[in-house]
């Protein structure tokens, strides 16, 4: 499902020169739940970047169902991250200038579906999560559990096979981070493909396999 | 799509009431200045009292002789015996109007002097000119032919002469450079923009002093032409060019000082702009000079305009990083912060609408065009739409093309 060979991340400035990630080789099969962990700053957050299609390697492949992404325009890639794959981010990244549906809807948005289409769909993913009855609410009146859930709902609606989470509990107390697990568990039953960066050794035992970094490079 | 892009364009207009109100006045300011510009524009060249006929009327104002290699030069109105013989007689025309360019007289009343426009024109002209007539009629065929001292004077002259009683001045005479008139009827009268309809008083051609007798090309007067249709008026230009090209070079090479004759039936506003320019080239520059003082008064504050909004659009990083992450393409994002900025500048576009009403009703009523009638009619307003539109787009592209642009790893770290 998400194929990565050689693949190196480097930042240049004018003086400095960070090697991100080095050789990464990764092979996530399709339904399966992957964790990635390690330290801060070993360059989980932009292996997911890269996994995501938010970043481009310095080098090496990248293989989404089978074909190389390197080809894509900026449109196609755009056409992948929508039908692709539903991104959770750790400081949940919410319009608050948006009511929770009008959050959840913004993959759709990208679609040739009409707004009541999106509308149903919309709800159907709130449902999912448990947040029907916020849906007229904004970002700033829901708790942080609250809040991930409808970044897990926005995730979802487009109905992605790859569902990648960024630290998704790292903002939430254990027992709403238990919450999260639970959903993203019951997600990648129902068939979704989920990669999961996290510090959280307890959290990453609870997947299906675990890839560890340690200064850009992987361990195991 | 569009009402979720309103919503945030709005939601973040209520965001930061401080910068919305700088943003606003600066997109009102410049575009009722805009506004009051166009409405003055539609004032000067649209059609409207007494000339609503505008838009199918050709002027003929000009004559020009001159030598092929322009050394010599003598250009200025047409002569009432040069517009009866080329103008009077075009077929293609609906109707054609003659009437002398702008003269002063005066008159006094109880003693104090009034300074006077007048104006010597044939019976067409109040045909062709549609004046709303208060009292009385206009003069025809009959005062015309036996030289009657009579005048069509505006509401203005009846009041400063007769004094403002609301008595009927009709039939009553009023006394011109020592010659009595009687008043025939009165006008409501029009801004002296309308330079070939606007007086105080107008005389049927035969009365004194109108030199209507003088032969030669040249001599004080002017011809409104009104076509059937606007469209029709390419006929009329044809017929006229062809009447001109037929006149012997006798005629007007006065001692072979001459002999080129350049006398063209204008649309006013062709006319207007001709007044200035003599050749494409110098139109070329005209229209760059207009251009160009038009795009400073716009172009500044956009400008300015650009710069606030990339500071405002910075703060929405994480937006972009996220419509970009969920499948925006940079395309999709440059429309919508195009589509935020065009939603603004209609808000402040409203209000320069209404902040331009509050202005021309002042210079309608300040008395500094005597007349004015500066409108917002459809032509003003539709332009006026169209000004907001570049505006927006002016001062939102750039903004829109940077943010949509951001990198998504980039833009979620913000």
């Amino acid at each position: 499902m998400i194929k990565l060979q050689n693949v190196e991340k480097v930042y240049r400035t004018s003086s400095i020169e960070t090697l991100a990630l080095n050789n990464i080789n990764i092979d996530v099969k399709k339904g399966e739940f992957v964790s990635i962990m390690g330290p801060s700053g070993c360059g989980k957050s932009t292996l997911l970047n890269i996994i995501g299609l938010l970043d481009a390697p310095s080098k090496g492949q990248i293989e989404i169902d089978g074909s190389p992404v390197k080809r894509y325009t900026d449109k196609h890639l755009a056409e992948l991250r929508n039908r692709k794959l539903g991104f959770i981010f750790q400081s949940f990244h919410l319009i608050n200038d948006l009511s929770v549906i009008d959050n959840v809807e913004i993959p759709l948005l990208y679609r040739n579906s009409s707004a009541k289409e999106r509308r149903e769909l919309a709800q159907e993913a709130l449902e999912k999560v448990g947040l029907s009855n916020r849906m007229k609410h904004f970002p700033k009146q829901l708790s942080g559990g609250q809040k991930q859930r409808v970044a897990i709902a926005r995730a979802i609606v487009g109905k992605p096979e790859i569902i990648l989470a960024d630290e998704p509990t790292g903002n939430l107390d254990s027992a709403m981070g238990n919450e999260i697990l639970g959903i993203l568990q019951k997600l990648n039953t129902d068939g979704a493909t989920i990669v999961m960066v996290t510090h959280d050794e307890a959290m990453a035992k609870k997947t299906d396999r675990l890839i560890r970094l340690f200064d850009g490079t992987q361990v195991s | 799509m569009l009402t979720n892009y309103i919503k945030i364009a709005w939601k973040v207009l209520l965001r930061h009431p401080f910068y919305t109100f700088i943003t606003l006045f600066g997109i009102t300011l410049t575009l009722t200045v805009l506004m009051v510009v166009t409405s003055f524009l539609d004032h000067l060249f649209g059609p409207h009292y007494p000339e609503v006929k505008r838009g199918r009327s050709l002027y003929i104002a000009t004559v020009i002789q001159t030598d092929s290699a322009s050394t010599t030069m003598s250009s200025g109105p047409a002569s009432f015996d040069f517009l009866t013989k080329y103008a009077k007689s075009l077929k293609s025309a609906e109707r054609v109007a003659i009437m002398s360019n702008f003269s002063f007289s005066n008159a006094y009343a109880n003693g104090k002097r009034i300074k006077l426009n007048t104006k010597y024109t044939d019976v067409d002209f109040w045909s062709v000119a549609d004046f709303e007539f208060l009292e009385g009629k206009p003069y025809d065929e009959t005062n015309v032919r036996n030289a009657d001292h009579v005048a069509v004077i505006t509401d203005a002259l009846r009041e400063q002469y007769f004094g403002n009683d609301a008595a009927p001045v009709v039939g009553k005479t009023i006394d011109i450079e020592n010659i009595n008139f009687r008043v025939i009827g009165v006008v409501k009268g029009s801004p002296p923009t309308r330079l070939y309809t606007y007086s105080d008083v107008y005389f049927p051609y035969t009365a004194p002093k109108s030199n209507y007798q003088e032969k030669g090309m040249r001599g004080r007067f002017v011809a409104i032409v009104v076509a059937k249709s606007a469209a029709e008026r390419k006929d009329v230009q044809a017929e006229f060019d062809s009447h001109v090209a037929r006149i012997p070079k006798a005629e007007y090479s006065e001692d072979k000082r001459f002999n080129m004759l350049i006398v063209k039936a204008d649309t006013y506003f062709d006319h207007f702009i001709n007044m200035f320019t003599r050749s494409d080239k110098d139109r070329v520059a005209l229209y760059g000079i207009v251009g160009l003082v038009l795009l400073m008064i716009m172009g500044l504050p956009a400008v300015n305009l650009v710069n606030v909004n990339v500071s405002r659009i910075l703060e929405r990083a994480s937006e972009i990083g996220v419509r970009k992450a969920f499948g925006a393409p940079s395309k999709a994002l440059l429309w919508q912060f195009i589509i935020e900025n065009v939603f603004i500048t209609f808000i402040g576009g409203a209000f320069a609408l209404l902040l331009t009403l509050v202005v021309i009703h002042f210079i309608n009523s300040s008395g500094w065009i005597a007349y004015a009638d500066l409108t917002i009619n459809l032509p003003v307003f539709a332009i006026s739409i169209l000004v907001c539109l570049v505006f927006g787009l002016l001062s939102g592209v750039l903004p829109a093309f940077r943010m949509s642009r951001l990198k998504i790893a980039e833009a979620l770290k913000v």
